[in-house]
């Protein structure tokens, strides 16, 4: 049987089922992305964008599905210990897709600014509503289409015009389920011109379960505003993510995405940025520690479609045993987007012969005045900073340990946010040493 | 403190070392001079353990200790420090976590606790006044953006901070203008203690102008072909090596 046939079968015995658990806008989008999924199938690996990853083995394994949206009785709060302690965030819950009510941090935000229910908010604010699924097209790819016909919540953030939210919000997404288990989030976040927000998503699995979690997310940034994302996966080796982002810039705006996978099974991160609007810029930064058997692929795309618009990005992997990375970074410059400036580079260390990295840059450029450069590198550690560091009197290992913080740290003196940046050197020395073989943040599987 | 008898060593095959003797006691000062690829540079990594090299022939104790049979960072643990003809640069790892990891290791190794963090600041303000090395130098990442007389300063200042018995000291003086020259030289001297020995490889004399040796050795073609006091550096200075050539080519 083919993988797709399950999720069509699927859908079309619980559409109504779906639909009731769900909201109006949500809804409206699930024929056409059923009708998208139907006719695409999963990409195969003769698919440029999905070389790296074999989608539809990945989604072949029965998973359990919660569309009946049973409560899950458990306080997150409670089971979940926050491994980016001290950063004084405002901290907010997602159990699987769902948003937790429970322990909501005492109202921190400024006025107009919502944190919440995909599904509550966009029954509420008809504006909002009207957003949804505008930059995550069902008919270019396959997951997307399926996380549309089939997510029934996730998390809206919305701040409005001029308004700065000082204090970072953090969310953290919990994957709980006593059976294997499929989750499909959705997220919408709308900041408005002049507006800034910075936001933390923590990915963790708490149960010994195969999980196997698609999200979307949706991100229109306005005119002058500021918006960080990080992103930081702990998962365990039995887990898949699959997650599409989509970024809409205005002029003059400027955004930063950090993607960071710490600890994972098998990742597959999709990042799509839209420079819509003169002097945009954006700054993308990926970081992935693998070893094991663990894969993380990540597939990025920058349309250049205005002029005078920067784009930075960074992405680093170190790779141990027969961990397998994959990077593609594609920037389409489009006529008339004159004065651009781009950069991009992937550089990554593979420790072993058995890892594995696959590297492609692609730059297409359609206007005269650019500035564009990219480059990408594969390598061992220097062995001459290795015996100079063993000459003072450093160990062989804690050397290569420092070399390896050093590599990585590229990417982590970037984060805007101190002590996310401080504990993140913490985790990284941490994931390192060995001492992060599961999530971190885990009390469960302590 | 240094025995080297018969040692014969190897690089991807080739014989480099063929049979060097060498017998340095404490606190005596050794210089090893001898034309291009006589095997100088090699001899300084066969000591301290460079992996690329092999050691085919022969034994080197140090401090009664079978030196060939311990790691790099033991060799070091044990009081042996090289001074890099080329300093390494370390993008991303700073001077303070390396040099703080180092003196760390090594008091591990000899059993004592680790320096906290202000006693190890303490240590590196005053090292650091040894050999003139600026607090911004100290602040970035090892050697990284450092000129060449900025790099060999850092080496002598790593070794103030190391408290080495035995320091090589490879081509110190290679890039060096006359006024580092003499910091770096002042430094090593400042360094020196009747407990301490040091081995100067160098081409000239001029280095010797500053750190005076005891004895000083030609080596060529993987011996050491002469061994006598100081003169012999200023003979060699005046005379070239041909004559050695000539001597043992004969």
């Amino acid at each position: 049987m083919k993988a797709e046939q399950q999720y069509i079968d699927l859908y079309r015995q619980c559409k109504e089922m779906i639909a009731a658990h769900s909201a109006e806008a949500m809804n409206a989008l699930r024929e056409q992305a059923f009708a998208d999924f139907q006719r695409m199938g999963f990409p195969t690996r003769k698919v440029e964008k999905y070389k790296y990853t074999d989608v539809a083995k990945l989604f072949e394994p029965d998973y359990g599905l919660n569309l009946n949206r049973l409560d899950i009785p458990v306080n997150p709060a409670d089971a979940f210990k926050c491994d980016v302690p001290n950063m004084s965030t405002s901290l907010y819950f997602m159990l699987n897709d769902g948003f937790d009510r429970r322990d909501l941090p005492k109202a921190s935000l400024p006025d107009g600014v919502l944190v919440g229910s995909l599904r509550e908010l966009t029954a509420t604010h008809p504006e909002l509503a009207a957003r949804y699924g505008k930059l995550a097209d069902t008919s270019r790819d396959a997951v997307t289409a399926l996380n549309t016909m089939l997510a029934q919540d996730g998390l809206l953030i919305y701040v409005p015009k001029d308004v700065v939210v000082e204090r970072p919000i953090q969310v953290v997404n919990l994957l709980r389920s006593a059976v294997d288990f499929m989750v499909n989030r959705r997220v919408l976040i709308v900041l408005e011109d002049g507006a800034q927000a910075r936001l933390l998503m923590c990915d963790h699995a708490m149960d010994r379960v195969k999980f196997l979690a698609t999200q979307v997310i949706e991100v229109f940034v306005g005119k002058d505003a500021v918006f960080d994302l990080y992103e930081l996966e702990e998962t365990h080796n039995n887990t898949v993510r699959f997650s599409n982002l989509y970024v809409h810039q205005e002029a003059g705006s400027n955004v930063l995405l950090n993607s960071m996978t710490l600890h994972n099974g098998t990742t597959r991160n999709t990042a799509e940025v839209t420079l819509d609007g003169r002097g945009a810029e954006v700054q993308m930064l990926g970081m992935a520690i693998e070893d094991k058997q663990q894969q993380v692929d990540n597939n990025t795309f920058i349309d250049h479609r205005a002029s005078d618009c920067t784009s930075n990005e960074l992405y680093k992997y170190v790779l141990d045993d027969s961990a397998v990375g994959a990077f593609a970074g594609k920037v389409l410059v489009r006529e008339g987007a004159q004065r651009t400036s781009s950069q991009q580079t992937n550089r990554n260390l593979c420790a072993t012969r058995e890892a594995r990295m696959y590297t492609q840059p692609q730059l297409e450029i359609y206007a005269d005045d650019v500035k564009c450069s990219h480059g990408a590198t594969v390598g061992q550690l220097d062995e001459n900073a290795l015996f100079y560091m063993r000459q003072r009197g450093i160990g062989e290992r804690e050397a290569r340990l420092l070399l390896m913080f050093a590599f990585v740290n590229e990417v982590v003196d970037q984060i805007r946010l101190d002590a996310l940046k401080d504990r993140l050197h913490l985790l990284v020395e941490k994931r390192f040493r060995g001492e992060l073989n599961k999530c971190q943040g885990c009390v469960i599987c302590k | 403190m240094l025995e080297i008898r018969d040692l014969h060593a190897s690089i991807n095959g080739k014989e480099i070392l063929k049979g060097i003797n060498l017998t340095v006691k404490t606190g005596e000062v050794h210089a090893i001079m001898g034309p291009n690829g006589s095997g100088k540079s090699t001899l300084s990594n066969v000591l301290v353990g460079h992996p690329a090299y092999e050691v085919t022939r022969g034994s080197v104790t140090f401090n009664g200790k079978n030196l060939l049979e311990m790691s790099p960072e033991d060799r070091s643990h044990e009081g042996l420090f090289l001074s890099f003809q080329y300093p390494v640069e370390i993008p991303g790892v700073s001077m303070v976590n390396f040099m703080r990891t180092a003196v760390n290791e090594k008091r591990k190794y000899l059993g004592l606790e680790p320096l906290n963090a202000s006693e190890f600041l303490k240590l590196m303000r005053e090292k650091r006044a040894v050999v003139e090395l600026d607090n911004k130098l100290a602040n970035r990442s090892v050697n990284e953006g450092f000129s060449g007389g900025e790099k060999k300063r850092n080496e002598i200042f790593q070794m103030a901070m190391l408290e080495p018995k035995l320091s090589i000291l490879d081509e110190t003086d290679s890039g060096l203008d006359i006024d580092a020259l003499r910091i770096v030289a002042e430094g090593v001297n400042k360094l020196k203690t009747s407990e301490t020995s040091c081995i100067v490889i160098t081409h000239y004399q001029r280095l010797l102008d500053y750190i005076k040796p005891d004895i000083v050795h030609v080596l060529y073609k993987g011996r050491i072909v002469k061994t006598a006091g100081p003169e012999l550096a200023l003979e060699l200075e005046e005379r070239g090596y041909d004559w050695i050539k000539a001597e043992n080519n004969g």
